[in-house]
């Protein structure tokens, strides 16, 4: 038996996730989904997958289809956001609401109050000082097969990034070397992020979701400096002079 | 207190066996005592390389599980009085290996031999992460095509995380051997260029290794090139990243080339 009872800490925290945005008919996007998972293998190995289906007129038994599809397809769904209640059930997905939930559920002690990620509810915005967008820098190769995920802000890169190797940073990205393996600016949806290199040798790379892969790639800008941007929801690339 | 080098790629068929009997008797020439240890539990190769199959009765696994000495273990080489083989098991399974075995292992090696250089295994595994784990310096043996240089790019990563130096928060030194150097390839442009491969992979050049017959008659005879046929090209080159490997500054030759690439090599900055 317990002699002094403590409380059972609840917290919340804000955790980055993918979100998925499945259109109608779902047989056509899971077609291209499959497309994208044969050109980018292991994209979705691991990583935390919420799908929105917001504005999307289903019923029940489709959702669960889909949720099923993805299943065979090692996309796993942590959440659904954007649901109708009549949409959910117990055997699905929880329903998710728009990624910032950040309140401390902890039952209340003093003491002890740990830094919510990313969010500022449990401070007096009045005392926090004008913050600057974080950044970091890596002053060595980045190598195949290592992984930098820095959803805070910009990551600069002196030296290259190798095949296989992948930077994905929630602000813009900076190469001074060759980018021979993947990038991805902008992942927690800013579509003002932007990606520079010195050479261009890239596998595939993506801004605020919008993805390009080798193939699709003018093959004038190969090895050239160039920065990429995003218009709308199309990928430009231009040569740095 | 000996020096524990490893000689790993990633890649299999690179010459990471060859590379290491051909550097160990290279090094045991020089009169330092050398023993090269074979990390490829169940796939074992360097004992035919080094000509000491027939002589083999305790291996590495033994040593590890306490069933038999290290001394009983290692066996002395007939031509080079000075360099040793440590043999793999080739009926075990790689799980034999345990990290605290290997470290008594590497230990003890370090109080008697020179130099200690451990052959491993190719992939990333246990077998490889274990051989290069204890390791001072790592030589990385890679060819001048795309899927070798890639995988020596993710070993080079993994020797920057992985190590015990790495985690100590020293600086692993680490050397290419491009290995398997075929002029008349790279004359037509169907090979990597070496600058390439040195822009890619940026750590500096312990040698170029040209593609040789020798090295495969060598093999065959069971003796590490620099002991059956000094004056051939691959034995040459082997000597010279072995006296790089002590401290020489030495011009590097591509092979096929008559220029010196000193002054390119050292234009450049390694990481």
């Amino acid at each position: 038996m317990l002699t002094q009872p403590r409380p059972i800490r609840l917290k919340g925290r804000s955790f980055l996730a993918l979100a998925l945005t499945p259109e109608l008919p779902f047989e056509d996007w899971l077609a291209r989904l499959d497309d994208l998972a044969a050109r980018s293998a292991g994209f979705f190995l691991r990583r935390p997958v919420v799908l929105d289906v917001e504005g999307l007129d289903i019923d029940r038994p489709q959702l669960r289809e889909l949720v099923d599809q993805l299943g065979t397809r090692n996309v796993r769904i942590m959440g659904i956001e954007g649901a109708r209640a009549s949409l959910l059930a117990s055997d699905l997905p929880p329903a998710m609401t728009d990624g910032r939930p950040a309140s401390d559920l902890e039952v209340p002690v003093a003491e002890d109050m740990e830094e919510a990620d990313g969010t500022e509810a449990a401070v007096p915005p009045e005392s926090l000082p004008a913050k600057a967008t974080p950044s970091i820098v890596i002053t060595q190769p980045v190598r195949s097969g290592q992984s930098l995920f820095f959803p805070e802000g910009d990551v600069t890169v002196v030296g290259s990034v190798a095949s296989g190797a992948e930077i994905v940073a929630g602000g813009s990205i900076h190469i001074y070397g060759t980018l021979r393996g993947r990038a991805m600016a902008g992942t927690t949806g800013n579509a003002s992020a932007r990606i520079f290199c010195r050479k261009l040798e890239a596998e595939l790379i993506a801004i605020d979701g919008f993805y390009k892969t080798a193939e699709d790639m003018e093959p004038n800008l190969r090895g050239k400096a160039v920065q990429i941007w995003l218009e709308g929801e199309a990928i430009n690339t231009g040569i740095l002079g | 207190m000996g020096k524990v080098i490893v000689v790993t790629s990633g890649k299999g068929g690179v010459g990471k066996t060859t590379s290491s009997a051909a550097l160990g008797a290279a090094l045991a020439q020089n009169g330092d005592k050398v023993v090269v240890v074979d990390f490829d539990v169940g796939l074992r190769n360097l004992d035919l390389v080094m000509g000491a199959e027939r002589r083999v009765v305790y291996d590495l696994v033994n040593v590890i599980q306490g069933e038999a000495k290290l001394t009983q273990a290692l066996i002395r080489d007939k031509r080079l009085e000075t360099l040793y083989l440590l043999p793999a098991s080739q009926t075990r399974d790689k799980d034999n290996l345990t990290s605290e075995g290997v470290e008594k292992v590497i230990a003890a090696l370090k109080k008697t031999f020179d130099w200690v250089i451990c052959d491993s295994p190719a992939g990333i595994e246990r077998g490889a992460t274990l051989a290069m784990r204890h390791a001072d310096i790592a030589i990385v043996v890679t060819n001048p095509e795309v899927s070798s240089v890639r995988d020596s790019d993710r070993i080079i990563g993994l020797l920057d995380s992985k190590t015990l130096r790495a985690e100590n928060g020293e600086r692993m030194e680490k050397h290419l051997l491009l290995t398997r150097y075929d002029p008349v390839r790279a004359q037509r442009g169907d090979m990597l260029k070496v600058d390439d491969v040195l822009e890619i992979l940026s750590i500096p050049l312990l040698g170029i290794i040209p593609e040789s017959m020798d090295v495969l008659r060598a093999s065959n005879l069971g003796s590490p090139v620099t002991l059956a046929d000094g004056k051939c090209a691959p034995a040459m080159a082997y000597f010279d990243a072995a006296r790089r490997l002590n401290g020489e500054t030495l011009p590097v030759n591509v092979p096929g080339e008559r220029r010196g690439f000193f002054g390119k090599i050292f234009g450049r900055k390694a990481a």
